[in-house]
């Protein structure tokens, strides 16, 4: 389906401790350009505490971040997010006194300064992931399933090279999360770079080119998605339970 | 709310004096420095010196027990209450009522004007601020202590006027120290100051009621769920501060020209000693006030009226500018 | 920036949704309003017009306020320093340099801008926000009274007082007491203020202040430097009330340390827009519409008060408690203000 390319994003022993505790523990990996790469493991295995660092919310304690060929390690998650990686978030934190549109105007508004313009290009995205009908509604007054794409589509809005999914298919029903995925693919098909957090193994074997698997901050598995899930050290440490 | 986090840590047992034990050693050791300074190079009297030293120590035990006050309603509830002041006046007036129209000596007012203090402090928080609070809403329980301290002091205008009224002294005399003259009144309103101060440290520390105060303050949601009555730890740390409020009022009543705006320096005052200290913390609303209350007498050696109160706001701005945290904070 | 776009149907270009009608109803509102500012100091007595301009100085202020606490989410207790810069150095300019008021207002207004910025900038360093950033504002507020008490070239207690130059001239300012110049430029200057509110709202950085109001971090990953679009509404806002600040000593000849960074002084800044509506466009005007007649009307009731009152004759504090009860009774039971909650009300009736 796509080509592996030259590494876009390359994360180099990245550690982040807190008093006490490890919560990201020497990670390295290489993701290409048009990757999609999924990551799993168990509440607490340090996911979503490694997309904070990529995406700059939290210094790292140690190791080297490298965007498209320049170290952005430190960089405030502001400078990140304009540089084109850009991140979801597993509980959805849309800005409560804009309706959708305006939400996702505040993301086109960061390549487009002028406000019919940063509209137009806000209702395109919308209309994109299939929020059209929401467009002027306010978040409060929306299901999770919108809410999960608004997430979505204000990251989109960037036009970001990489985008880091945090659970985009948490708290969804079944049947609303074909369509999700359906959506997910289409845009790696159209050249996005994916970093994916997902608990949902049917999800993510559909999707995911490469899979890391994450246990207890550190990085336990990382390859074929099928191997992966069927190395036994995956599969005692953490899959067991939950995969079968 | 972040604040509540790093309050809940700062008013915690004892990690204040051991965790931080260096930064009191260094204010110490940075006003006594100074003191020194003055002595020596200060171009003024030494027995001046000393004089205005005693004063801004005796000052700044009372600051330093409204500011108790004002940092155990931050720390725990995270509301700044901006009527703090106006509270300071309001028990101002109950002790002036009690002692002019009944005649009760100002002491003894101030043991009768304390309960009911409380119990204001406990309705207001009840009936005005629990809602608010519980929500989280930072600007909300903001805006009505600002309506409260208006109200307050507009209604003490409408009822006893603008003039300045003085409560009648009871305690004559004066002692002298290292050659300096302390009044009896002003003694005695410091060493009250610090015995309310210490035992209200006992309180928090060593009472099942400071306990559950303490996990309120450090996690109101845990410790609602171990069951803690969290609205009404709410409602008497509010009334607790009340009651420093009035038990500092009472001590000053002998020696204050009360005006309904009298208190109204003293919220700006108590929150830069609160900033000074660490916002939430109680050994540093202590410090922070002794520090404030000697700028200020020393400041006015050199600086004519309010010159001095002016040396407050350096410092305000130096401790905003290096040190945010204030000196038993810890950085959020 | 590769992806989208081409394959897929855009939006038409007249697609309904892209009108922007909430912009195009304010700016209508906005040319009404100045239409009947133009028009009222024609048709009331000059009592009303005295009222009217001390309602308009509230309005005014309500309206700085509102930028950078109502949108912007940084709740200021000492706006006074900002209505103090602008009054001083108003006074101040045309006094030494017989500088015109128009100009003086101009460099006071950026004066203020600068001080508020550092001030923020100092509070927001360390993410100092909320009741933190509400008192740090307080304490500056208080600063400035003690400096203005105590600088000699600003006359100390005694305030400075503007000459009185006893012809009529627009370009100082200067009118026959009456003159109607005297509630229309305050008129121009709140339309202007209110001008800027809305496209401010509705530009790329009032956006993002909003956003970063609503939620930091979002707004931080969606790549908002929210320093810095923070420090823009700040800006905004001091310059808006140093302009009422420096129409204010114009207006009443005279400044003074009390009038300028009294502690009332950012009380009138905050009650407007809380009783009309914290962040909305509207609120501090209609809340300016309440407190300015409403202390009249209560100063002008004790002075004669009907004999069931007889007990308040000559009594003061009376017009400020009921503000108080006011703002107590508006934030627990109407969050969102007058006009807020009613705004709220239409568009929920308009979606049902």
């Amino acid at each position: 389906m796509s080509e592996r390319g030259t590494s876009l994003l390359s994360i180099e022993g990245l550690t982040k401790r807190f008093a006490g505790l490890t919560a990201v523990d020497d990670i390295g990996i290489e993701v290409a350009e048009h990757e999609f790469l999924g990551i799993v493991g168990p509440n607490g295995a340090g996911k979503t505490t490694l997309f904070s660092l990529i995406a700059g919310e939290q210094r790292p304690t140690e190791g080297r971040i490298v965007f498209d060929g320049t170290d952005i390690t430190g960089w405030p998650a502001d400078r990140v997010a304009k540089a084109g990686l850009v991140r979801t978030f597993q509980l959805m934190r849309p800005f409560e006194s804009m309706n959708v549109l305006e939400n996702v105007m505040i993301a086109t508004h960061q390549h487009t300064p002028a406000p019919h313009a940063a509209r137009h290009k806000a209702l395109d995205v919308i209309e994109r992931v299939q929020l059209g009908r929401y467009a002027t509604a306010m978040p409060a007054s929306l299901p999770t399933a919108a809410l999960k794409r608004l997430e979505l589509a204000r990251a989109l809005a960037l036009d970001p090279q990489v985008i880091l999914l945090d659970e985009v298919l948490a708290g969804l029903v079944p049947a609303e999360r074909a369509p999700m995925i359906e959506l997910l693919r289409t845009l790696h098909g159209e050249g996005l770079t994916v970093m994916f957090i997902e608990h949902i193994m049917a999800a993510v074997l559909a999707l995911s080119e490469r899979l890391l698997v994450m246990h207890e901050g550190a990085q336990l598995a990382l390859g074929d998605p099928r191997e992966v899930t069927e190395d036994p050290v995956v599969v005692e440490a953490y899959l067991g339970e939950d995969y079968a | 709310m972040p604040q509540h986090a790093n309050a809940a840590e700062s008013t915690s047992a004892a990690s204040p004096w051991r965790q931080q034990a260096r930064s009191p050693l260094l204010a110490a050791g940075i006003v006594i420095l100074a003191l020194a300074a003055i002595y020596l190079f200060g171009n003024r009297d030494s027995g001046l010196v000393t004089q205005s030293i005693v004063s801004g120590l005796l000052l700044g035990g009372v600051y330093a027990l409204v500011s108790i006050g004002l940092t155990l309603i931050f720390g725990v509830l995270g509301v700044v209450n901006f009527a703090h002041g106006a509270m300071l006046t309001l028990a101002l007036y109950f002790v002036y009522a009690l002692t002019t129209s009944a005649g009760i000596p100002v002491y003894l007012s101030t043991l009768i004007a304390v309960p009911l203090m409380f119990g204001f402090g406990f309705l207001v928080q009840r009936l005005l601020l629990n809602k608010l609070t519980t929500e989280g809403s930072h600007e909300g329980p903001l805006l009505i202590t600002l309506g409260l301290q208006l109200l307050i002091v507009n209604t003490l205008l409408m009822v006893f006027g603008g003039r300045p009224v003085s409560v009648p002294g009871s305690v004559d005399g004066s002692l002298r120290v290292f050659g300096a003259v302390a009044t009896y009144e002003r003694l005695i309103a410091f060493f009250g100051a610090l015995l309310v101060a210490a035992l209200l440290t006992l309180l928090l520390r060593r009472t099942s009621f400071g306990m559950s105060i303490r996990s309120v303050a450090s996690n109101a949601q845990g410790a609602a769920l171990v069951g803690v009555n969290v609205g009404r730890v709410y409602a008497m740390t509010f009334g607790i501060g009340a009651a420093c409020v009035a038990v500092a009022g009472g001590l000053t009543a002998p020696f204050t020209s009360l005006t309904p705006t009298v208190g109204e320096s003293f919220t700006v005052l108590a929150f830069v000693i609160v900033v000074l200290g660490g916002l939430g913390s109680v050994v540093g609303a202590i410090t922070g006030g002794l520090i404030i209350g000697l700028v200020q007498t020393i400041g006015a050696l050199y600086l004519p009226g309010t010159g001095a109160l002016l040396l407050v706001f350096v410092v305000f701005v130096l401790v905003l500018l290096f040190r945010p945290q204030g000196l038993f904070g810890v950085r959020p | 920036m590769k992806q989208t776009e081409t394959e897929l149907p855009r939006v038409a270009a007249d697609d309904p949704r892209l009108r922007d009608t909430d912009l195009r109803n304010s700016l209508i509102t906005l040319g009404v309003l100045a239409v009947v500012l133009a028009v009222l100091p024609l048709v009331v007595n000059e009592r009303i017009e005295s009222i009217l301009v001390l309602t308009l100085i509230f309005a005014i202020m309500g309206v700085g306020w509102n930028l950078m606490s109502g949108f912007g989410g940084l709740f200021s207790f000492g706006h006074a320093a900002f209505f103090g810069v602008g009054a001083y150095t108003n006074a101040y300019l045309v006094i030494e340099y017989e500088l015109s008021p128009w100009i003086a207002m101009i460099i006071g207004a950026v004066f203020a801008a600068a001080i508020g910025t550092f001030i923020a900038f100092l509070c927001l360093r360390y993410k100092l926000a909320g009741a933190y950033f509400a008192l740090a504002t307080f304490a500056f507020a208080q600063m400035f009274l003690l400096l203005a008490q105590n600088l000699e070239f600003l006359n100390k207690t005694d305030g400075l007082s503007l000459p009185i130059l006893g012809e009529e001239s627009f370009w100082h300012m200067q009118f026959r007491q009456g003159n109607d110049w005297y509630v229309w430029i305050p008129s121009g200057l709140l339309v202007i203020a209110l001008g800027i509110t809305i496209l401010y709202a509705r530009s790329r950085p009032g956006r993002y202040v909003q956003a970063a109001r609503d939620d930091e971090v979002a707004a931080a990953s969606l790549g908002i430097n929210v320093m810095r679009t923070r420090l823009v509404a700040v800006m905004l806002s001091c310059a808006v009330t140093a302009i009422a600040g420096a129409y204010y000593a114009q207006y009443y000849f005279f400044v003074g340390p009390e009038q300028a960074f009294g502690t009332h002084v950012s009380v009138q800044a905050i009650v407007p827009a809380v009783l009309g509506g914290i962040g909305t466009i509207w609120g501090p005007l209609v809340g300016a519409l309440i407190v300015g007649p409403l202390a009249e009307y209560i100063k002008e009731l004790l002075r004669d008060p009907p004999s069931y009152l007889e007990f308040l004759q000559g009594v003061s504090g009376l017009d400020v408690a009921v503000y108080a009860v006011l703002l107590i009774v508006i934030v627990l039971f109407m969050r969102k203000g007058i006009y807020g909650t009613l705004k709220d009300k239409i568009t929920e009736r308009k979606n049902q």
